[in-house]
């Protein structure tokens, strides 16, 4: 049994997640007495993963990889795997990675199991729990196939610094021509995304209208969170569809998830219920929020809000 | 254009999540069940091609006879005629190699499914589908424009979103952004007695097997009760999140 773990990277820089998959991947190996070979396409620095246990790094630069694509991504993830006749395939839940892997799954011929949330509880058949009906509940799942493609949930493992000696080598793939083409990116590189964020803060109607959302970004900046939004309004157009949290949008497992002005629905509650630590701000005491909040505030957001700021920011220059 | 929009038959959002026969199976008492919102996303999309670019639409679904319903509705919202292979999926590359075959055999042009199902959440199957069948593939797509053979559509990215070009054979997988959630559309009248009309074929699938099976299933562990702080004491509250909860 060998193990490969495709650690991702964004311009050159690696995402947090690269150090969680790479981790994970690290437990499975040492329950299994084996190594792990991590993969990275067009990474500045290949050697930072030697932080997180990995025994080789497989480092692809390749002109061709300078954006992501699906296709050619999926080919040199799977030219890495059969390079190291790896078995066992790690990656993360990133919108790239979950997008590549039902390709790369069909190329290895392997079980594809997706939002992972813990370490396999069993290796020969393979048998791993994961998370379904939107955090509603957890699947154990088993695998028929020789070869297992593994994508890891966000949050759901906890980075291990170990140092290692990893061997680097250069590695080249076979791309092909693209089939198809990125024309543009339209991404807020100043703005943390929900994806990367360890905090979240969203608003529902109780904000009322789309001219109250500046404490909303507010209290996200001296958080050093993401914003996000409920159904209804993005349904209504006051925030754009990619911050919608729930069932049809977007699901959110961070540290800790803020909610004002949302009342709770079944269907968005069950978009956060990974998230670690959930804080309701609502002026309705039976909002079904309250029951899955961990800490709650009764209150009118327009005043707690702005409230929570100033004492947020004189905490902040306590405790910097 | 040819487009085939795959629907999977799914419990209602608003659905209690229960297990029976010892937590292996899902329980469906009581249960109502409603074509997956992400289809119902691309399923609308398809029909505006049907309406502006004449397009035909065919839907299909791995099933059971009492998934039926489902693909009824489908009709009714104006789908032109509905498959069913007959068959209980036991995974998603099960029922991934299930489409894949039928869709090669009849030559679609855009194969629109959802970009997972809200009830397993596997998001595999289109992407498999486009892997079986070397088509192109496009995930978490939110803005589709198809002429002639060239496909430009919008994937969200995290974080953002990407403009992609491509062309047919094109396989998508859809979510809400294709459509506004405003232009679902609730059949009316005409339109479910119009589909008790449409042929809804019924297929023998073919040999396939699944990679994975299904275990054991259990509920997330219940919650302990809100600490409720007053809103006149948010220090507390700070004090909470940082040295209790320590997330701050």
């Amino acid at each position: 049994m060998a193990i490969l773990v495709y650690t991702e990277s964004e311009q050159g820089k690696f995402k947090k997640i690269a150090f969680e998959v790479a981790s994970y991947a690290r437990a499975i190996a040492n329950n299994n007495n084996t190594t792990v070979t991590a993969v990275c396409i067009n990474a500045e620095n290949p050697a930072e993963l030697e932080s997180y246990g990995v025994d080789k790094i497989l480092n692809i630069s390749n002109e061709g990889l300078k954006t992501f694509n699906a296709l050619s991504y999926s080919q040199s993830v799977f030219e890495a795997a059969e390079n190291e006749k790896s078995t066992i395939i790690v990656i993360s839940s990133s919108a790239d990675s979950k997008y590549l892997a039902p390709l790369l799954a069909i190329k290895l011929k392997a079980g594809y199991i997706s939002n992972v949330s813990e370490l396999p509880s069993n290796y020969n058949p393979l048998t791993v729990k994961r998370s379904a009906f939107t955090n509603k509940a957890f699947e154990s799942t088993q695998v028929n196939t020789e070869n297992v493609l593994i994508s890891l949930a966000k949050n759901s493992f906890i980075i291990n610094e170990i140092k290692s000696n990893a061997t680097i080598e250069d590695f080249s793939v076979n791309v092909a021509e693209n089939y198809t083409k990125v024309k543009s990116v339209d991404k807020a590189t100043d703005k943390v995304t929900i994806a990367d964020a360890e905090t979240v803060v969203s608003a529902g109607r109780g904000l009322k209208g789309p001219e109250n959302w500046g404490m909303i970004e507010e209290l996200a900046e001296v958080l050093g969170a993401a914003t996000a939004c409920s159904k209804p309004v993005s349904d209504l157009g006051w925030r754009p569809h990619g911050e919608h949290v729930g069932q049809t949008g977007k699901p959110v497992a961070t540290n800790l998830y803020i909610a004002i002005g949302i009342s709770g629905a079944i269907q968005h509650l069950a978009g956060i219920n990974s998230s670690k630590v959930k804080v309701v701000i609502n002026t309705d005491p039976d909002a079904p929020f309250f029951k899955a909040a961990d800490y709650g505030v009764v209150g009118d957001a327009f005043v707690v809000v702005p409230e929570l700021i100033n004492k947020l920011k004189t905490f902040k220059a306590q405790n910097s | 254009m040819k487009i085939i929009v795959c629907i999977s038959h799914v419990p209602d959002t608003t659905s209690k999540i229960n297990f029976t026969e010892e937590d292996t199976k899902f329980d469906r008492t009581g249960v109502q069940f409603v074509i997956n919102p992400n289809d119902e996303f691309g399923l609308t999309r398809a029909m505006w091609f049907k309406e502006k670019q004449g397009a035909t639409v065919d839907v299909i679904n791995v099933g059971l006879s009492d998934t039926e319903s489902t693909l009824r509705k489908a009709l009714a919202i104006g789908a032109d005629k509905a498959i069913r292979i007959n068959m209980n999926p036991e995974d998603g590359y099960n029922v991934a190699t299930q489409l894949a075959s039928y869709i090669k055999k009849e030559n679609y042009d855009l194969v629109i499914a959802g970009r997972e199902s809200i009830d397993y959440n596997g998001g595999m199957v289109p992407g498999m589908i486009a892997g079986l069948n070397d088509a192109n593939f496009i995930n978490n797509c939110i803005s589709l424009e198809i002429e002639g053979t060239n496909a430009t559509a919008v994937r969200e990215i995290d974080g953002g979103r990407e403009t992609i070009e491509s062309c047919l054979p094109i396989v998508i997988g859809g979510q809400k952004g294709l459509v506004e959630e405003s232009d679902l559309r609730i059949p009316n009248m005409r339109g479910i007695m119009m589909a008790r009309k449409k042929e809804l074929e019924v297929i023998a699938p073919i040999d396939s097997s699944n990679q994975t099976n299904s275990m054991k299933f259990e509920k997330p562990i219940a919650k302990g009760e809100v600490t409720l702080v007053s809103p006149d004491n948010l220090d507390e509250l700070i004090n909470l999140l940082h040295n209790e909860a320590k997330v701050i």
